[in-house]
């Protein structure tokens, strides 16, 4: 059945993206991993879609993929001011929230 | 059994009668908000409201006339053009708004918006100059505005509003020139006597009401306050004798306070202090005529009440022959002439209060008609005098005297009012007052008719005083030229003193230039009334027939049983007709049950059928005797004395004991306003505000302070048990508790976006791996 092989290049994209987000500095390489879990996601909702045979999972897909180009507009506005004030994307010098 | 409705014929001025009193409220308000920017500072606005209240008055006064001849037979219940109006209404209990317009009402309409008429025209020349002209204006139309509202008044309630509105402007206007101590004072006093009255027409008014309201609701629709339900349930013979004569008396000590009788006359003469066309107004035809028209509108309960035509005493009658020689016999010793007017007032009352008392009632009404014109001219004139001749001043002995010819038209109008006042044929007077005496003596009530004729010889020995004093003789004081107006203690001194200003602007006004006849504003009112005073007698004179009864063809109510169509359709504004007169059962003398003695079988009698005397030349001739022996006897006296030709009258009061006694007994008016004063107000009131301030600070303050410390002690334990150790502990406790839970997580905000991303997927995992636990 080809829906395990999609399966399993979701978990890998998934897990791709989830090791980005954790370890990489640069804000902008952590946008493209939040890319890469979404889109594993999609992929997921797809395979479903297809095996069940319905029309669900793929609506789904679209919002998501809807949702993540809004979230990368914002992102990207973020990282860009961040930049403009200090010169640096660098993630582990945000931590002005520290408690 | 009964005849095919007899339709009366109405018309539009009968129909809006309920316009008359509104005209002059509006004019009130008019003149109040835009009266000072009018050239005429707003009496312009005055008059002519009361000259539109007077054609209204006049044309219902001709429809009214037509209404009456229109009816089939002299004996016909004339049914009064009745018009209500919701006015208010709460939870089922409702009170409305309209007219009631019969004879007597259209009689004091009239007489109403003619005086007012006049006095404003008067007082335009009068009060010229006056620092609160425009408001005295105001409060004169509304003034008459309260009489016009309270005449044509439906029920109980629009006329204890019409009453209340009079209370409230006799006030304003006695203490017109508030500024003089005395003044405010006098207005005061009126006020609060006649308040201590007005007690009475609540309390009688809510009496009649919870007595009345069930009987006339089921038999006529009407509301226990309606002047027609309470007529016709006095007159059913279901009332209960307690009730109706507990509601009688509570409205008649109303009537006391309100028209100056016996114990409570003292405010009367006090109201002097007001300007004179105020004591014009307020004497002749609003104000004190109030209590009068209250007894002869709602007489079927009085009737009742005080059963009148039963007994030789009741005590509408005793008050007013009281009333009659204890005012006259005050006016004797009087020397301010407003104030002899004043008791002569209330002496005319007492005969009004009388007759109505002893079952006169159409003597009595007639008798409110001609001495409205009368005394309103006797007022002005005194108004006339003090204005141009003596200088401000109202003492007769002072400053007047030898008046006739340098001011013939108020000397001439005088004489007729004062003839016509003494009741000297064939003056206005004589037909209205001979004929209370006359009825009185008629229906039994002999011990006051000869009260009636007593005080007939003393009002014409005081009038002669008068006169004498005021038009014959020498000059004195101010009317002989002399000027004092520093001395003068008149009571319109301000007027003097504003009258000066403005007559210091044009020369041909001068008011130093000593006695002489007042302007035409002044004398032409004086004019008028005075040939009212002279003419209005002929419509009721006895002496030339039966077809000289006009008045009280028109005037008097029918006793005739009625049948009422039961519950009435009355919609609002619409007229209500609800009366049909019966078909007489048997012609000849056969007319069923007579209103007021016996009750009616069937139907309602809304006027009980009352007696009426023959005139006889006899006993006119003896009144007219004891009149003339008056006038003669006091002349004599007066000339004697006041000329001090005869060394035995002059100081008689100061060398006779007895006399003197009597006459500072009389000077000080039988020590009421002591008793009031000192011994009631201190010996009362006194002891009741010291112990009411024993009371305060002992115990209530005990009550007070004791609470205050109960209060402070159990605050105290509350504080230091419960908020210190209960409350405070937990909030301590709460406070403690997030701060340390807030330092344990503090490690956890570390700032890094990356340790977030950690955590949230670490704590996504384990929501995996427990929805996979679960669901396997």
């Amino acid at each position: 059945m080809l829906l395990n092989q999609f399966l399993l290049l979701g978990a890998v994209l998934f897990c791709i993206g989830v090791y980005g987000v954790i370890a990489r500095k640069n804000a902008v390489m952590v946008l493209m991993s939040i890319e890469l879990i979404l889109n594993s996601v999609n992929l997921n909702l797809l395979a479903f879609a297809m095996r069940s045979g319905t029309a669900d999972g793929h609506t789904f897909a679209l919002y998501i993929i809807a949702v993540a180009a809004a979230e990368v507009g914002v992102g990207l506005a973020l990282v860009l001011l961040i930049y403009r004030n200090k010169r640096n994307i660098a993630l582990e010098d945000l931590s002005e929230m520290k408690g | 059994m009964i005849a095919a409705v007899e339709t009366l014929s109405s018309g539009w001025f009968l129909e809006h009668a309920w316009l008359i009193p509104i005209i002059p409220a509006v004019s009130f308000f008019l003149i109040i908000f835009f009266g000072k920017k009018m050239p005429m500072k707003g009496s312009e606005i005055g008059i002519a409201s009361m000259v539109g209240a007077l054609v209204l008055s006049a044309g219902a006064a001709y429809q009214w006339i037509q209404r009456v001849d229109s009816a089939p037979s002299k004996e016909t219940f004339i049914s009064p053009v009745v018009r209500t109006w919701n006015w208010w209404q709460n939870d089922g209990f409702s009170v409305s708004i309209g007219q009631h317009i019969d004879g007597l009402a259209i009689t004091i309409l009239v007489v109403v918006a003619f005086i007012s008429t006049l006095v404003q025209i008067y007082s335009v020349a009068y009060l010229h100059g006056d620092r609160r002209y425009t408001h005295f204006f105001a409060a004169l139309t509304l003034f008459s505005a309260g009489m016009l509202n309270m005449v044509v008044a439906e029920n109980m309630i629009q006329l204890i509003l019409g009453w209340e509105i009079m209370g409230l402007c006799s006030f304003m206007l006695i203490g017109h020139w508030w500024e003089d101590g005395a003044n405010s004072r006098a207005a005061l006093k009126a006020f609060f006597t006649t308040r201590t009255g007005d007690v009475g027409l609540l309390v009688g008014t809510s009496v009649l009401y919870f007595s009345a309201n069930s009987w006339t609701q089921e038999h006529l629709g009407l509301s226990g306050f309606s002047i027609r339900g309470l007529s016709a349930w006095a007159l059913s013979g279901d009332p209960s004798s307690a009730a109706i004569t507990v509601g009688a008396v509570a409205l008649f000590i109303a009537c006391i306070g309100k028209s100056g009788q016996f114990p409570l006359h003292t405010w009367l003469p006090d109201a002097m202090a007001g300007p004179t066309p105020v004591s014009s107004l307020l004497h002749s035809s609003t104000m004190v005529v109030a209590g009068v028209f209250l007894v002869a509108r709602l007489y079927p309960v009085f009737f009742e009440g005080l059963n009148i035509l039963g007994g030789n005493m009741n005590l509408i009658v005793l008050i007013g022959g009281i009333t009659i020689v204890i005012a006259a016999a005050l006016a004797f010793v009087q020397n301010d002439i407003k104030k002899v007017l004043a008791y002569s007032t209330v002496s005319q009352l007492g005969y009004m209060m009388m007759g109505l008392g002893a079952g006169a009632w159409l003597p009595a009404v007639f008798h409110i008609f001609t001495h409205a014109f009368f005394k309103a001219c006797l007022f002005l004139g005194a108004g006339s005098i003090s204005h141009s001749a003596s200088h401000h001043s109202f003492d007769m002995k002072k400053d007047m005297g030898g008046l006739r010819k340098v001011m013939p038209i108020t000397f001439t109008t005088w004489i007729i009012s004062t003839l016509a006042l003494c009741g000297v044929f064939p003056f206005s007077g004589f037909f209205s007052k001979d004929e209370i005496i006359d009825n009185v003596g008629h229906n039994g009530y002999n011990l006051f008719m000869i009260v009636g004729l007593v005080g007939a010889f003393m009002t014409a020995a005081y009038m002669t005083r008068a006169t004498y004093l005021t038009f014959f003789g020498e000059a004195r004081g101010a009317s002989a030229g002399e000027h004092h107006e520093e001395e003068h203690d008149a009571h319109d001194s301000h007027a003097a003193h504003d009258a000066h200003d403005s007559h210091d602007a044009h020369d041909s006004h001068d008011a130093h230039a000593g006695p002489r006849e007042s302007g035409w504003l002044i004398t032409v009112p004086l004019i008028l009334l005075a040939t009212l005073a002279f003419s209005s007698g002929f419509l009721n004179a006895l002496p030339f027939g039966e077809k000289w009864e006009r008045f009280k063809t028109w005037v008097e109510p029918r006793s005739e049983v009625v049948l009422d169509s039961g519950s009435m359709a009355s919609g609002p504004g619409h007229a209500i007709a609800p009366v049909r007169p019966v078909a007489e059962s048997e012609h000849g003398e056969g007319h069923g049950s007579v209103c007021g003695t016996e009750t009616p079988e069937e139907g309602t009698c809304y006027a009980p059928s009352l007696n009426h005397a023959k005139f006889k030349w006899s006993k006119a001739m003896l009144s007219l005797l004891i009149v003339a022996a008056g006038i003669v006897i006091s002349w004599l006296i007066c000339v004697q004395l006041y000329t001090r030709k005869n060394a035995k009258l002059v100081g008689l009061t100061a060398r006779n004991k007895l006399l003197g006694a009597g006459y500072l007994f009389l000077l000080n008016k039988y020590y009421l306003d002591h008793l009031y004063e000192k011994v009631i107000v201190r010996g009362i009131a006194g002891p009741i505000a010291r112990g009411a301030y024993w009371v305060n600070q002992n115990i209530l303050d005990g009550i007070v302070n004791g609470a205050g410390v109960i209060t402070r002690k159990s605050a105290g334990w509350v504080y230091r048990n419960v908020d210190q150790r209960v409350i405070d502990t937990t909030v301590n406790g709460s406070g403690a508790a997030a701060r340390g839970a807030g330092s344990a997580l503090r490690p956890v905000q570390s700032g890094k976006v990356n340790q977030y991303g950690a955590l949230l997927f670490g704590a996504a995992a384990i929501g995996a791996l427990v929805l996979i636990i679960i669901n396997t």
